[in-house]
């Protein structure tokens, strides 16, 4: 089978990808392992909705056209209006189809992209695969009893699927989310936390995702900061989307009765052990938090919100024995893998190489990692702007290609 | 390869104004990129030898350590003596070992923050830092196994007089202690052997 681009994945970013790539007319195909938007489908817990207001869902030609622009969308809706999307333009999705292995074709010709529903020839390839896709646990994790039974952020779906005692691992989005409604049904939760980012729900009278959109903060592009390494191992903000627009930080779960306890650092006699840095991690994301709103102050130019007070954090116990803990959640992040591109396209740290997007390799460009052009690259609403700028790019290696200069 | 991205603006990585706190952090940088790449460069070793000398006091000597794929000296060799207090029935021949961990604290901090200033250009005019560390002996004397030996807490307080913000203070003390061997030496367990020869 042949086609000029092979996009791989059908979530927000290979369906953004191909909506550019029909309106320029270029002949592709959507390869999907199993169904559109399948994590929205089948790796998010119950109650789980998007960090950012519906209003913030402007993909290629297509937006959020509900009655709530100000609401957050539940994992169920967001893989229907997933499947709209992909309607709105006849999306040529192959769901059920696994790629196998990319490998480029002889002499550096264009792509053989093997899939477990045959091969596919192509001249470039897009690998849209999402960031959120398969959970990072800590090697610490094979250190714990078998007595403790572990559930990651993808597996997790609702409070009644845990007993007893539960150590949340992780205090960014997942984390404090799944700490929270632990708590508030009843189970006594600890709440490792390591890195942060810290920021309120609302600030003077708008959604902290209007302002970060305002300020410019989202359209940040990977060139321009200074250490995009590090920019793209920031975690997800401390956020919980639902209609009582609260805040969840570390003093909100500290209220329903969490307790904070410092990253958890190892496990010996029987005991987890938690890191003493738990009091200059809390301090640089109240700074850091304070930072952003600086900035939205400066934006607005006149006066200044009410600050969240300072993190709490107490004299928080650096030992718990592990006979008090029945269940860990590992809410520590994802690291995506993609054992079936060719070598040398990872690095040590088992990241993808790019340069916004573009690989090493002529022809093969990614789209919907963290800040992979800019720091909303990996949000609904930010792919669309990449999707754009890196499909122009594929167009021109493909005249590139038909010219006979290609690489 | 060409990329030929349009960006749409130039790339404009702030450069930070330069500040002199006396430390060499061309120097620094160019070693983060240079072992980005050459992991097996960046495993050191660092070796104390240790020689008691009578009752409580004992004498420390530093001078080799190896690094960057070698074996290094110090510019000469260093002693330092640890002992117990009087009131312990001792002869103070020296700072106990506790002590000298909290030493060990306040130097890598304060490295930690004239290195971090520099970073981004923050000129210091004076760092100064107290340290506590709370030990109950009840724990080393074997009186209450309830206790542990080491410190309960340690509290470090830094008075910092540059031309910055108080929160921008803040933020280079928060990030000294991210970078810190020693905070984390006393932050996270270690896996210690001690053996006889």
């Amino acid at each position: 089978m042949h086609t000029d681009v092979v996009v791989i994945g059908a979530g927000q970013a290979g369906l953004a990808a191909s909506r550019c790539l029909t309106d320029g007319a270029v002949d592709h195909v959507v390869l999907e392992r199993a169904d559109v938007a399948d994590s929205w489908r089948t790796q998010r817990w119950d109650s789980l909705r998007l960090l950012t207001p519906n209003w913030m869902t402007r993909l290629p030609g297509f937006a959020y056209d509900g009655s709530d622009p100000a609401g957050y969308m539940s994992a169920a809706e967001v893989a229907r209006l997933l499947d709209r999307y992909r309607n709105s333009f006849a999306a040529p999705v192959r769901t059920g189809t696994a790629v196998t292995g990319v490998t480029p074709g002889p002499g550096g010709e264009g792509f053989r992209v093997a899939t477990d529903a045959g091969v596919w020839h192509s001249r470039a390839v897009v690998v849209a695969t999402g960031a959120a896709r398969e959970p990072h646990v800590p090697a610490v994790g094979r250190e714990l009893p078998a007595s403790v039974r572990q559930l990651t952020c993808a597996e997790y779906r609702r409070p009644d699927q845990v007993e007893g005692d539960v150590l949340v691992v992780g205090a960014s989005a997942s984390g404090v989310q799944i700490a929270d409604e632990l708590a508030r049904s009843g189970r006594r939760v600890t709440i490792a936390v390591g890195d942060h980012v810290r920021v309120p729900r609302e600030y003077r009278g708008r959604d902290i995702h209007w302002w970060m959109d305002a300020i410019g903060q989202l359209d940040e592009r990977w060139d321009e900061v200074p250490d995009i390494d590090r920019a793209r191992r920031l975690p997800s903000l401390q956020l919980v989307g639902g209609p009582q627009r609260r805040t969840l930080d570390l003093n909100a779960l500290t209220a329903v009765g969490v307790r904070l306890v410092g990253r958890l650092a190892g496990v010996a006699g029987g005991r987890a052990l938690f890191s003493g840095s738990l009091p200059a991690l809390v301090a640089g994301a109240d700074l850091k938090q304070d930072r952003l709103l600086d900035r939205i102050d400066e934006y607005i130019g006149t006066g200044r919100g009410e600050r969240p007070a300072r993190t709490r954090v107490g004299d928080p116990p650096t030992a718990l024995p592990l006979a008090g803990i029945r269940t860990v959640v590992w809410a520590t992040g994802y690291r995506p893998t993609w054992p079936w591109l060719p070598d040398g396209l990872v690095d040590r740290f088992g990241r993808l190489r790019h340069d916004g997007g573009v690989t090493p390799l002529p022809g093969l460009v990614a789209l919907g990692l963290p800040f992979l052009r800019r720091r909303k690259s990996s949000f609904l609403d930010g792919v669309g702007p990449d999707a754009a700028e890196l499909m122009a790019e594929v167009r021109r290696h493909l005249d590139r290609v038909a010219a006979g200069t290609a690489a | 390869m060409t990329t030929n991205i349009p960006t749409g603006n130039t790339v404009t990585v702030t450069d930070n104004p330069t500040a002199d706190n006396g430390v060499a952090i061309e120097a620094l940088r160019g070693a983060r990129a240079a072992l980005t790449d050459a992991p097996a460069a960046a495993r050191f070793q660092w070796r104390a030898a240790n020689t008691w000398v009578n009752g409580t006091h004992s004498r420390t000597r530093i001078e080799r350590f190896a690094g960057l794929g070698d074996e290094h000296s110090h510019r000469r060799p260093y002693e330092v003596d640890t002992d117990h207090p009087q009131i312990f029935a001792s002869e103070d021949n020296g700072p106990t070992p506790p002590e000298l961990v909290l030493a060990g604290l306040a130097g890598c901090l304060s490295a930690g923050v004239a290195t971090v200033a520099t970073n981004r250009g923050v000129t210091l005019r004076s760092v100064t830092a107290t340290v506590e560390g709370d030990m109950d002996i009840q724990g080393i004397l074997g009186i209450d196994p309830a206790v542990r030996n080491g410190f309960s807490a340690i509290r470090v307080r830094y008075e910092i007089d540059a031309d910055v913000p108080k929160a921008d203070v803040e933020a280079i003390v928060v990030q000294s202690q991210k970078r810190s061997a020693v905070f984390d030496i006393i932050t996270n367990p270690t896996n210690v052997r001690v053996e006889v020869a």
